[in-house]
């Protein structure tokens, strides 16, 4: 290991850091789609009600079904509760990243994140 | 038979390029038979070759071995004017131009590796952008760009330290 140490100039060194430096910097330039700004809740494909995700607050939609009720938290949003069978849009869990939406079909009701690029058409799990 | 009545002279120059870039092009055709996690991350084993040729016998005698091991290879494989032998080509090209700048460095200071790291760098820079000019007309190409600057620094490091090995051991 020392041997090949030793094959390395002092300023192959600097450029190393650089490299390492430019890998590093990277990843998150490229790798986020951008932050989550705002919160879209959607019945039948209309808005009802558009968050800035700054203020924890909830909101309720009153759908075919009955109510679904979201949550906002600073930076994300979340199906609390749908009256849907199968609970898959509650089970989804927090959405954090730009474009992410949870659908409630039994109830017509979608939240989707929106951020200020669109790097996605939408995300989802 | 007709005797040719053509007369190619061969000069020292030509065989030792010859040589070279005959080692350059089995590094190739060895690399072209590893299975690559995704097209473009290869290590780049001719490389090594390249780096030893410029610091022996300098720039153009590099780019000769280069040229030639992008242009034998391709034929080899049977990849020759398909794009990835423009791809290749191209990051020939960009490693090249800037071999020829850190050809010029302190020696005190600056050895293979850091020649390796930067070609490596400038050989995946080119690619991206024929690629995204040409083959993919999107920025989604770019999504890549950590994976392929990570591994071009991987094996950049990997070669250069390896050419330097070379360049200390061999007469």
């Amino acid at each position: 290991m020392s041997a090949w140490l030793a094959l390395l100039r002092p300023g192959d060194w600097a450029t190393l850091l650089l490299g390492v430096l430019t890998v590093g910097i990277s990843f998150p330039l490229l790798w986020t789609g951008g932050q989550a700004e705002r919160a879209v809740i959607r019945l039948d494909g209309k808005v009802m009600a558009e968050f800035p995700l700054t203020a924890a607050q909830r909101y309720t939609v009153t759908g075919p079904l009955g109510d679904t009720l979201i949550e906002i938290a600073p930076g994300r949003a979340r199906v609390l509760a749908d009256p849907g069978p199968r609970q898959y849009c509650v089970q989804q869990g927090w959405l954090t990243r730009p474009n992410a939406i949870a659908i409630c079909a039994p109830n017509h009701v979608s939240l989707s994140l929106s951020g200020r690029s669109t790097s996605h058409d939408s995300l989802n799990y | 038979m007709t005797v040719s009545t053509i007369d190619l002279p061969v000069t020292r120059d030509d065989r030792r390029i010859a040589r070279y870039a005959a080692a350059a092009i089995a590094l190739t055709l060895a690399e072209a038979t590893l299975p690559s996690p995704l097209p473009g991350v290869k290590p780049g084993l001719a490389n090594i070759i390249v780096l030893v040729v410029l610091v022996r016998h300098g720039w153009r005698d590099a780019a000769w071995v280069s040229l030639l091991r992008v242009l034998a290879g391709s034929l080899l494989v049977g990849q020759f004017l398909a794009p990835g032998f423009f791809l290749g080509l191209t990051g020939a090209l960009a490693s090249l131009a800037v071999l020829a700048v850190t050809a010029r460095l302190p020696t005190r200071w600056f050895g293979p590796v850091t020649a390796s790291v930067l070609a490596a760098f400038a050989h995946i820079g080119g690619q991206l952008v024929l690629a995204r000019l040409w083959l993919v007309p999107h920025d989604g190409v770019f999504y890549l760009v950590p994976i392929f600057a990570a591994s071009a620094l991987v094996f950049g490091i990997v070669n250069g330290l390896i050419a330097a090995k070379l360049l200390k051991e061999l007469p």
